[in-house]
């Protein structure tokens, strides 16, 4: 169930609930901002997304803050750990076989290394979430049915699922389990998003990294629940969970097999000129001996069309909505999540500490981010660039 | 086993889309769907225009679906989609949750198209109960996976099954994005894009640097650049339990489609269908790989009728 913080005026708190307020106080205070008279949970209105806004009235001004979840990636403990000491709200993972869509050799937890994931998260306050987020096909589904079960049992924060028939099973079988609609599941509009949240009580929902800023804040405003948004990583230009090229060029899919342009159908072929990369046998990309070749990722290939041969669908580019904090915040966006369970523990722990700096920043109405900031993401980022991605309108 | 018609994929001229519609008077296909599917700024026809195309089609003896948007993200096309859903005379066929969401609301039975992902049994089931009374199979999935999701669903409940269809020939839709890649393709903004992508009837292709086919880019979404063709399948289906074979159009030669479509419906044992259709296909411009399981792209050889 979802933690209601706080009352009005008359609250009973209980021991969380206190210390939770304790440290906004301290935050507070430490900021120079006194006479606080009264706490009160903003936004009466029913139909706002339930995330976990702080109205702080004070003598002379009105402010708010939105407490934004940082949720972050981990494919193995150093980088759990690595991404909870940094300071992740919440930890994401998944388990090691294709019932998530980062199903990567090497990757991810058995049972007891996510219940090892569960104990390490808990002990710091860190959230634990689990990503059940590919499409089991009907002569498989026992194998995302003990998926759900495991992570029911590990007493996971949520499920973050895709797939009408598991979020069914757990909307039925567990119902007390915070279910996150993944942004496998697709759903770009509040119709949609009502359809998970009437049928199977969906709590939150990552969206598909396709929407404008603008069409964003009309979004937060009419959902009727969280909204959870990519702030950094790579990224996926087609709207998630609805695009079939990758099982079209081999034969797996993020839906089908939890991975896109898989690695066992990549093959780097050194040539007089550089390297050509393929994908199972289709060339995706010809690098010049002065070019870094990149992973073969199908929909960031130099491909022809007419006369002109560029990157006809995306750049080999990584999106960084560093700059954009300030305005996701204000219109009560949930959660931040970074992209990268297959990233290194070195990676997610850089990544994670400037986020929550940015974050921390930004619910202080803190608006200058340093610079560097955005150098080391971008240092950080496939082919060193960085883009706001369909925030931005432009871009599209 | 019934054949269907596809809505138009690709941005025609309104006098193209209802000459295209016309010519379909006598033409043995018995259900057409029909509506913008891609993008909202498509606005040849109005949203009136097609409502006026489905009254025609319907006096014509035709069964007339409404497609809806796929990919809905602003207020303007949620109001269009409740428009569609809202206006009682014609079934609507599904292509976003939003308009599932919409349809079972109001109680009213509907269709879902292939980028609902419909991959097993209990989620089929569930949107039965939602109020689906015909499916398509998501494209990606293969025969056997539609033969366990079928038998899934019915250890599930007594129920019917709901009627499932196929896309049997056609370019595959396979991507939806935020970004306009034909706008792209001109260097032009999507909000200033000037509707550029009339100009591509069939969409732009995309090859390899070796030369190999692999995409269409039409607009916000991103087809195969063979033609999926399950001609020689047609029994298989029908032993399956597959209702109906839809046919996406194109610009070219579809009464011909349409044709041997019906004919291997109607004539199961009709060699002159296989024979031509062995004369149609090569792997370079023909696909058939998803239905069996394997990489979309690759061509497994015809089968020929016993």
């Amino acid at each position: 169930m979802r933690r209601e913080f706080y009352g009005y005026f008359t609250p009973i708190f209980d021991l969380y609930q206190l210390f939770i307020l304790s440290f906004e106080f301290y935050k507070l205070i430490s900021n120079n901002y006194l006479a606080v008279f009264a706490t009160n949970r903003n936004n009466i209105d029913s139909n706002q997304p339930q995330s976990t806004h702080l109205s702080i009235q004070c003598a002379f001004f009105n402010f708010e803050i939105n407490h934004m979840e940082l949720v972050c990636p981990a494919g193995n403990i150093p980088a759990l750990k690595a991404a909870v000491e940094a300071g992740a709200d919440a930890v994401y993972i998944g388990f090691k076989d294709d019932t998530n869509a980062r199903s990567f050799a090497g990757l991810n937890f058995s049972g007891t290394k996510a219940n090892k994931a569960v104990q390490l998260a808990h002990s710091k306050g860190t959230k634990l979430f689990v990503a059940i987020n590919t499409f089991p096909q009907a002569q498989r589904w026992q194998t995302w049915q003990y998926a759900a079960d495991q992570a029911a049992d590990l007493g996971v924060d949520a499920i973050i699922a895709a797939d009408i028939a598991v979020l069914d099973y757990i909307s039925e079988r567990h119902p007390n389990i915070n279910l996150h609609l993944s942004v496998q599941g697709s759903a770009t509009n509040r119709e949609a998003l009502a359809f998970y949240e009437q049928q199977f009580g969906i709590r939150r929902a990552v969206l598909p990294r396709v929407l404008s800023m603008a069409q964003l804040s009309h979004l937060s405003k009419t959902s009727p629940v969280e909204l959870e948004v990519f702030g950094f990583g790579s990224l996926c230009i087609m709207a998630e969970g609805r695009c079939y090229l990758s099982s079209y060029l081999t034969d797996q899919s993020p839906n089908t097999g939890g991975v896109c342009s898989p690695a066992k159908d990549v093959e780097w072929v050194s040539t007089d000129q550089g390297q050509d990369t393929y994908l199972n046998g289709v060339l995706i990309d010809r690098f010049q001996a002065h070019e870094k070749a990149g992973y073969p990722t199908l929909c960031k290939g130099r491909f022809q069309a007419g006369e002109h041969t560029y990157h006809a669908l995306e750049e080999p580019t990584s999106l960084n909505t560093l700059n954009l904090l300030p305005d996701l915040m204000q219109m009560g966006i949930s959660a931040i999540k970074i992209e990268g369970r297959q990233r290194s523990p070195a990676y997610i722990a850089q990544v994670a500490d400037i986020w929550r700096q940015a974050i921390d920043n930004a619910s202080q109405g803190i608006k200058q981010q340093p610079k560097h900031w955005n150098n080391s993401l971008a240092a950080l980022s496939e082919g060193h660039q960085t883009t706001l991605g369909a925030y931005h309108r432009p871009w599209q | 086993m019934q054949l269907t018609l596809g809505p138009i994929p690709f941005f025609w001229p309104k006098e193209q889309i209802l000459a295209f519609y016309e010519c379909l008077q006598d033409q043995p296909v018995e259900r057409i769907y029909i509506g913008e599917t891609i993008c909202s700024k498509r606005r040849e026809m109005r949203t009136q225009d097609w409502l006026d195309l489905a009254q025609m089609l319907g006096e014509q003896g035709k069964e007339v679906v409404l497609s809806t948007l796929t990919l809905i993200e602003a207020e303007s096309e949620l109001k269009q989609l409740k428009r569609l859903c809202a206006q009682g005379q014609f079934l609507v066929e599904a292509n976003d949750m939003g308009a599932v969401q919409l349809l079972s609301q109001q109680h009213v039975p509907f269709v879902t198209g292939s980028a609902i992902n419909i991959y097993n049994g209990r989620s089929l089931r569930r949107l039965q109960q939602a109020g689906m009374q015909r499916w398509n199979l998501p494209v990606e999935l293969s025969q056997n996976s539609l033969r366990d999701t079928l038998s899934q669903a019915k250890e599930l409940t007594k129920q019917a099954l709901p009627e499932v269809e196929i896309l049997a020939y056609g370019y595959l839709p396979l991507a939806y994005a935020a970004r306009c890649f034909t706008a792209r393709h001109r260097n032009l903004a999507k909000d200033d894009c000037g509707f550029c992508c009339i100009e591509y009837p069939q969409g732009i292709p995309l090859t390899s640097q070796n030369g190999e086919s692999l995409f269409i880019m039409n607009g916000i979404q991103t087809m195969s650049a063979k033609r999926f063709d399950l001609l020689d399948q047609v029994s298989t289906m029908r032993d399956i339990g597959v209702d109906a074979l839809r046919i996406s159009p194109t610009q070219t030669d579809m009464s011909g489609v349409i044709a041997r479509f019906h004919q291997a419906i109607t004539e199961p044992q009709s060699m002159t269908t296989n024979a031509q259709h062995i004369n149609l296909v090569d792997a370079d411009s023909h696909c058939n790989g998803y239905w069996f399981g394997q990489p979309g792209m690759d061509q497994r050889a015809i089968e020929l009728n016993e």
